[in-house]
């Protein structure tokens, strides 16, 4: 593929990923725990992931992480960026060293993303106790991991290659 | 069509299955396990700023006002918060050792300790 035509391709996807977290923001929180979300952006950098590759998928996560918080506020921006570092790295190796499907490399990434996001709230509140909500963003993490990998799978098996 | 990436394996089912399972069994040691505080402490930003034994029942500002606490019954609870999704209002009761009320945005939680650790707090 042509780098313009990839630029192009890759600028369209992190406005998509901004939106879907923008819209993420706007729905209400069923749950009384920080942390549990659909993280919808993910479909974005999973498709990305699949489709072109890990570089892409990072440096999308990157641009919309930096620039929602920009527009909606910094203080989540910490939280956010190590619960993204944590997942793609997750979701880059497992796609890489195993034959696990996309559905469990997307439950893995909601996995590792919540378990960021309570390292550095332990480490912000110096609060051990928050580790208390490991196992329900643990189980939080693996549901909206799977629907999240069905919609980015679906996205992916339905979509020609770009040329 | 690639489809191989998008079925499910046996291996898919072991990985997701044993996160559920360990989770849940995480979430039911935990619940088994802990016992009535005697009070909470409040730390924000990581310093402890106040410690309340569930004694002193009553109606406190944390942080300046940022978070109202009350204490009531040998449970502590926030019954208002200064930020848009009063997500630290809606986390309820707490009373057992270890249970914490999280307000991100004004980086405030709310601990029970153990009716034990009084003096090392």
């Amino acid at each position: 593929m042509r780098t313009s035509k990839k630029v192009a391709f890759l600028g369209v996807f992190t406005a998509v990923a901004l939106i879907l977290s923008y819209i993420e923001s706007m729905l209400p929180t069923f749950v009384p725990v920080p942390g549990i979300k659909l993280g919808l952006a993910n479909i974005v950098a999973l498709f990305v992931l699949y489709r072109f590759s890990y570089r892409e998928a990072a440096l999308i996560s990157l641009i919309r992480i930096v620039v929602s918080s920009m527009l909606f506020g910094f203080t989540m921006f910490p939280y956010s960026l190590a619960g993204a570092v944590l997942s793609l790295t997750g979701m880059i190796l497992l796609k890489k060293l195993t034959k696990l499907s996309i559905i469990t490399v997307s439950v893995a990434g909601g996995v590792l993303h919540n378990l960021g996001q309570i390292a550095v709230a332990v480490l912000v509140t110096e609060t051990v106790g928050l580790v208390g909500y490991i196992p329900v963003l643990l189980i939080s993490g693996t549901v909206s991991g799977v629907l999240i990998g069905v919609l980015g799978g679906l996205l992916y098996s339905k979509t020609p290659e770009f040329k | 069509m690639k489809t191989e990436v998008f079925s499910l394996h046996k291996r898919d089912l072991i990985v997701i299955l044993s996160i559920l399972l360990l989770s849940v069994i995480a979430l039911l040691v935990f619940r088994l396990t802990a016992k009535n505080g005697g009070g909470v402490t409040v730390r924000v930003d990581g310093e402890i700023v106040a410690v309340y034994s569930f004694a002193d029942e009553g109606k406190y500002e944390l942080n300046g006002g940022t978070n109202i606490l009350v204490i009531e019954d040998g449970k502590a609870y926030l019954i208002d918060a200064d930020c848009p999704d009063k997500l630290c209002v809606k986390q309820g009761r707490i009373s057992r050792e270890g249970q914490t009320i999280t307000c991100l945005p004004n980086k405030l939680t709310v601990t029970v300790y153990g009716v034990k650790n009084i003096v090392e707090i």
